[in-house]
């Protein structure tokens, strides 16, 4: 039975705790809207140069010499995952999400005989999938330093790529993160960016027949192509941000909550062995006066 | 009205400019400068460094890109851009900082003629702007 000094101890460290968490958790929503907003914001970019590599590549007229990036190396020997994570914990599930799926993702690929090489972006995966992919990463990167998610750093690991790829170090790229949906869910997503899935081919394949194109359509898609994978990464980067904050903040809130219950049971536990000191002394006073 | 169509200009953080009443929208397309008006053909070009002008009825507004691509279709011109700045917000400094920035760019060793002729174009447009 712990005595009453322990119990007030841990009710006043329990209280402090409490307090940081709410901190954090108020901390997180001010960030959070102001990632939602971008992320928001960034969508319109992103879905148009979806669009036009779309219209471009269901036009392109002869498939042999279109370029490596769109159709792929013919083959898929090698496989190079772009793990995106946080670079902070004390956000849920957020980070463990990310890993769980890419982690049955390498799986697969090692099932399957296949050469697996891994980026990761935030330090949080690295620290993770060191333990048992660690012969497999070969880069990681981290964007501690930088304050707010800009265009630059996407375009930095965009390059990475990029130069990976030209020197043939891989066939197939995929790139996981966390897709934002709402404050409480979001969707680890596995994305393939090299060759490039065309998921919506349905869509406006009638009028692309009458694009005119300046320069060629193959040098417009040689430009292109790595422009939208470093777009594509900005994106996930956004989503991600979006995402780590709103999971943060549901954590930081359940926790909070959990310090409260905390808090009411040891109150309790505290009056309770108090009351039962004070009957203790009058039961011993009384006896006392009895036995005069 | 019949000679409006519209303009979006996005850039990766946010949708930079939208305008439904454009009546002429002039370019700098890799292959020399180009000018859209309403029902032009469906096009897919390339930017070069240079001064976009946007004309509607009322106002003129000018934009100054290094590099993008323009998608025009159904009478909807999108251009993406990663780098743009309204030229009435640039002033004489800014210009200096990006004309040396771009200098740098140009002295260094491993930079292709392609690349090379881009930057010029840069600094000639900056450098045209400053006059004016």
């Amino acid at each position: 039975m712990a005595s009453l000094d322990d119990l007030k101890k841990r009710i006043s460290s329990v209280k402090s705790t409490q307090k940081i968490t709410k901190a954090m958790k108020m901390v997180a929503a001010a960030k959070l809207r102001r990632a939602q907003e971008n992320a928001e914001k960034g969508r319109p970019y992103s879905e148009k140069m979806n669009n036009i590599i779309l219209n471009l590549s269901s036009g392109i007229s002869d498939k042999e010499n279109a370029p490596k990036l769109l159709t792929g190396t013919g083959e898929e020997k090698t496989h190079l995952c772009v793990v995106m994570t946080s670079d902070r914990g004390l956000c849920g599930g957020f980070n463990t999400n990310i890993i769980k799926k890419s982690k049955n993702f390498f799986q697969k690929i090692l099932k399957n005989n296949k050469i697996l090489k891994i980026i990761t972006v935030g330090s949080k995966g690295y620290d993770q999938l060191k333990r048992s992919y660690k012969e497999n990463i070969i880069e990681k990167i981290s964007f501690k330093d930088s304050k707010n998610i800009n265009y630059f750093d996407a375009d930095k690991v965009g390059k990475i790529i990029i130069n990976r790829f030209e020197k043939k170090e891989f066939d197939v790229c995929t790139i996981f993160y966390n897709q934002f949906k709402n404050v409480i869910t979001q969707i680890p997503q596995e994305q393939q960016i090299i060759p490039l899935k065309s998921n919506q081919e349905k869509d406006n394949t009638s009028s692309n027949s009458s694009y005119e194109f300046e320069p060629e359509e193959d040098e417009i898609l040689i430009n292109l192509l790595p422009k939208n994978i470093s777009t594509q990464i900005f994106k996930a980067m956004l989503e991600n941000s979006a995402s780590e904050q709103g999971s943060r903040m549901s954590a930081m809130d359940n926790a909070t909550r959990n310090a409260g219950e905390m808090v009411d049971k040891l109150t309790i536990q505290y009056n309770r062995s108090r009351q039962a000191a004070i009957t203790k002394e009058l039961i011993e006073i009384i006896s006392g006066a009895e036995s005069l | 009205m019949s000679e409006e169509f519209k303009v979006e200009i996005v850039n990766p953080e946010k949708s930079f400019l939208s305008k439904e009443n454009a009546t002429e929208v002039v370019l700098p397309a890799f292959e020399g400068e180009m000018g859209i008006l309403k029902d032009h053909i469906s096009i897919i070009s390339f930017l070069k460094p240079g001064i976009i002008k946007v004309y509607s009825k009322s106002e003129e507004n000018k934009y100054f890109v290094e590099d993008g691509i323009v998608e025009f279709r159904d009478n909807n011109l999108s251009i993406l851009t990663s780098s743009i700045y309204n030229v009435s917000d640039l002033d004489r400094n800014k210009i200096d900082q990006i004309v040396k920035e771009a200098e740098k760019e140009s002295n260094e060793d491993n930079v292709d003629d392609q690349k090379r002729y881009l930057i010029d174009q840069k600094i000639e447009v900056l450098k045209s702007l400053q006059l004016s």
